[in-house]
Order: C-alpha cells, then structure tokens, then sequence
C-alpha cells in the first residue's frame, strides 16, 4: 500500500484517496479550432512513464482537495508532492 | 519436431523420459530478418506461428527480453470466452474461441482447454438489464450466451451463496458454456514449439533497447545482443506497449497498471464452472490441481512494477468469502501481478502505426490471454498483408481520432 503524503493533511494510506492520472493536461482554449487529431491528443493520449510520472491525486476520505504527485512507477517512491497549478519540482 | 503421441510417449517412458529433445531451438540472432516480433508471450508466439503457417513467411525473429510467457502470458487466470457485447469485439473474440477448440490438435500440444462454461454474475438491476443486453447481443452474433436465474445458477453452482440477504444479492447472470480456462505456459510452449518448427527464431534474453528508422520507416531493432535488420517490426508486448511505442517516436492511448492474481491451497473440485462478478471485483476458477485461481480488478495507479497493494487483494478476498462463505478457511499459497495496458474503451489496438513497416497489437487491458490465438491469426495477416484484416480493422489506433470506440467496460467485467 502507498502512503501518500497529502499537502494539506499528512501522510495517509493509499485508500484514503482517489487516483485521478497523469498530472497537468491543459484543456485547449479553443477545442473547436482543434483537429481530430488534435482532439484525441488532448482526450485520449497519455504519458505512460516507465520511471518518474507525474499524477493526481484526491484525498477523498480526508480534505477532499485534489494535488500533485511525482511517483516512480517502477519503485512506487514518491518523490514529491504539489499543489495543482504549482510547476513540478 | 517429433511429435506427440501415445507410441512416442511409451517409447520415452522406456527411457526413464530422459531422451525428449528441446522443444524450440536457441538461436543466435540472425543480422537480417523478414519480420521482428518483439515479445515473446501468447500474442507474439501465436503471430510468428501464424505468419509462417498461413502465409508463408518463415524468416522471422521472436525476440523476448526475459523467458518465453513470462510476462502476462504466465501471469493472468487463463480464462477464455468471448461474450463481449458490440459486432467488432464478438467477431475478434468468438474468431480466437473457434481457434481455441481445436488449438491443442493444431499444434500438437495440450493446451488442456476446458470448455467448463463461464458466469457472469448480476448483483444490481444495472447489471440485470446489461446482461440480458449482452447475452441478447450475443446470440444474434453466434454467440452460445444465455440468461441464468438464481436459481439456475445455484444449480449449476450449489456453493454459491445465493441468499437474498447478502450485500450484493446474486440477482442472474449469464453464461457462455463454451467458454473455459486454459493451460497459459503450455500455450506459450505450444506456439514456440510449432512456430520453431516452421523456421522461425524464437531468441530469448534479448531486449530491444531502440527502433531505428530510416526515411520515415522501420529499419530494424537495436537489442542487447546488437543491431537487428528487418523492414517490418511488430510491437507484441503487453505491460511495455508506450514504452516501446516511445522508442518509435508515437504516443498511444494507454495507461498501465497493476493486475493482481492469487492462487489457495488445493482442494478437492468443488467449482465445475468459472464465475465472475464485475460489481463485487472478484472472478474464481479451480484448477486441475485443485487451486482455486482467484483475481479481481485492477490497482488505480500507473505502474511497471508487477506488484500491486494489498489492500486490492483484501477486497476481492472480502468478495469472494462472501460469494462462497466455503472458502473462507482456505489459505493462500501464493499472488503475484502483472502489468496491463488499458486502453480508454477496454478495447485492443491492433493494426499499423505511424511508422510506416511498424505494427502494434496490445492495449488488451485485463483480458488479453482469451484472445491469444485469434489476436496471432488476425496480427499475422495484418504484417502480412501490410493492411488489417476486416476482423481487427476497428480496432486501429486511428478510431482515437474517428471517434469510432469499441466501449467493452461491461464484457470486460472487470474494474479498469
């Protein structure tokens, strides 16, 4: 299990939160000027990081706010975490 | 390839069984191929073997970085069927089961198929309705699924708990009798064993470590052992498909994540059928040793690590105890887990990729291993013929874009 070290409440178990994927997709200004390809870069692609992965997560069962995390996807170490908006470290 | 029968097996039997040759050989790599198979699982193998069989193209490298179905092709709980509810996913899934029922004949291998019927249970009037659909669904496309009661199902299954107070009360479900399990290392072996014999090389301990590309299509693969020439290279590796499709220079729409599976202790049979709950997260077979082979669904994380948390596993133990109050003594020998690639429609990719002479098949999530020989058959084809067969032609990476998904989260039946 993961403990992962929430911004505002600690560190917690993993259950106590809801995963929510790769970290800082910003949604495009203008989606009607978009491609198809365009669209399904922003909707569907993802990064899939073997290594350093940047993702969020929701304290769902404590301050319910979402943040930042960097995480290894290989050793699951957690090497950071963020608020969102904040730039990774 | 010498092959096996009852007269080879008493003539080996009179030498103490110590005379069987090698079932594939253990080549060294070749500086040139027609065709470069990365990945040396269920999907890899079946392609190689069907390359050389159905269109005889027999210079072809299988290159795998560990052992051969050591990655998911050893790690899933070998489940076959193929109630999936759209006219695209039926066709590629009931195309692979056709496959499977003569597999062990064709290939001169016990694959030990067991066509013991699989459940699907509905817990919920949700479930009820999408299961009916399914099975509805199923039928027009040939497929033998049909609509159990509760009390149908108890019948077949006297060791479920069926009563109307549980949590999630067993409200039906469906059932595919021609559905089964699956010997997963022996069909691994088994497509090595056959693909070897028509010529192919199956080269293990050999990662491909970077593509090359020239002029805007693949030249070959560098690997640990060297530089691999080949104009056409196909990416078979469930667990690695972005990082291999990286190393190419594209993106694809997967995310990877843990799969976690466990095996009890033996016991007498006492579970004839295979049954699944996708509400409650857990799906049960017994093996022929007599191991229940339990899994559930997915870890939420990205992952490369093939181990998940135990919370995961607490849950689908808390379903199943519930489901078959009979297991609730029985001890645990072993879990491990493997690593999927979900796609956002739980559906495959199987086709071309941007990279002209470069071919990708993976992205089958949770429920790849039912679809092994039909995945090989229609992958073959597509490298062959450098254009998809109409069987997996919607399931390109191109439907991304068209908008045109496969949404299987329902048939898949298990959490992505």
């Amino acid at each position: 299990m993961l403990r992962i070290p929430c911004p505002w409440c600690g560190v917690r178990d993993e259950t106590e939160f809801h995963y929510g994927g790769q970290a800082g997709i910003a949604r495009p200004p203008h989606p009607d000027a978009l491609s198809d390809d365009e669209w399904a870069d922003f909707l569907f692609m993802r990064d899939n990081s073997k290594g350093e992965f940047a993702e969020r997560w929701m304290h769902a069962a404590g301050c319910r706010r979402w943040f930042n995390v960097k995480r290894h996807t290989v050793t699951h170490r957690i090497l950071a975490a963020y608020c969102i908006g904040e730039p990774a470290p | 390839m010498r092959k096996f029968s009852v007269w080879s097996l008493a003539r080996n039997a009179v030498t103490g069984h110590e005379r069987w040759p090698r079932q594939w050989r253990s080549p060294e790599p070749k500086s040139a191929y027609d065709v470069i198979i990365i990945g040396g699982g269920g999907h890899g193998l079946a392609t190689a073997y069907y390359l050389a069989k159905n269109h005889g193209i027999t210079n072809v490298a299988v290159l795998e970085k560990g052992w051969l179905g050591g990655g998911n092709t050893g790690r899933n709980t070998t489940i076959v069927r193929s109630n999936y509810l759209w006219d695209e996913s039926a066709a590629l899934y009931e195309h692979s089961l056709k496959l499977w029922e003569s597999l062990s004949r064709e290939l001169n291998y016990n694959v030990m198929f067991s066509q013991r019927g699989v459940v699907n249970l509905a817990h919920n009037l949700a479930d009820v309705r999408a299961g009916r659909r399914r099975a509805e669904a199923n039928r027009l496309n040939g497929i033998d699924s049909e609509w159990l009661t509760t009390d149908e199902i108890k019948r077949r299954c006297p060791i479920l708990n069926t009563a109307s107070t549980l949590r999630y009360p067993v409200l039906g479900g469906t059932f595919q009798p021609r559905g089964g399990t699956a010997r997963h290392d022996a069909v691994a072996w088994g497509f090595a064993r056959a693909a070897d014999d028509r010529g192919v090389d199956i080269v293990q301990n050999c990662e491909v470590t970077g593509i090359r590309r020239a002029d805007g299509r693949v030249a070959g693969v560098e690997t640990n052992r060297g530089f691999i020439a080949a104009r056409k290279v196909a990416i078979v590796t469930a667990g690695h498909s972005s990082v291999l499709a990286e190393m190419a220079g594209f993106r694809l729409p997967i995310q990877s994540h843990p799969l976690q599976a466990l095996v009890s202790e033996p016991i007498k049979p006492v579970l004839h059928t295979v049954v699944m709950s996708g509400a409650i997260h857990v799906y049960v077979s017994q093996s022929d040793k007599g191991e229940l082979v339990i899994g559930a669904g997915v870890d939420s994380y990205n992952s490369y690590a093939q181990r998940g948390s135990f919370h995961v596993i607490e849950g689908q133990m808390a379903a199943l105890v519930e489901l078959f109050p009979i297991f609730a003594r029985l001890r645990m020998l072993r879990s491990w887990g493997g690593i999927v690639d979900v796609c956002p429609d739980a559906s495959p990719i199987i086709g071309k990729t941007p990279v002209e002479g470069l071919y990708i098949n993976g992205g089958w999530g949770t429920g790849g291993f039912k679809a092994t020989p039909g995945s090989g058959w229609v992958f073959a084809w597509t490298i062959a013929n450098d254009a998809p067969h109409p069987v997996n032609a919607p399931f390109s990476l191109a439907r991304f874009s068209s908008g045109a998904l496969i949404d299987e989260h329902g048939a898949a039946a298990v959490a992505h």
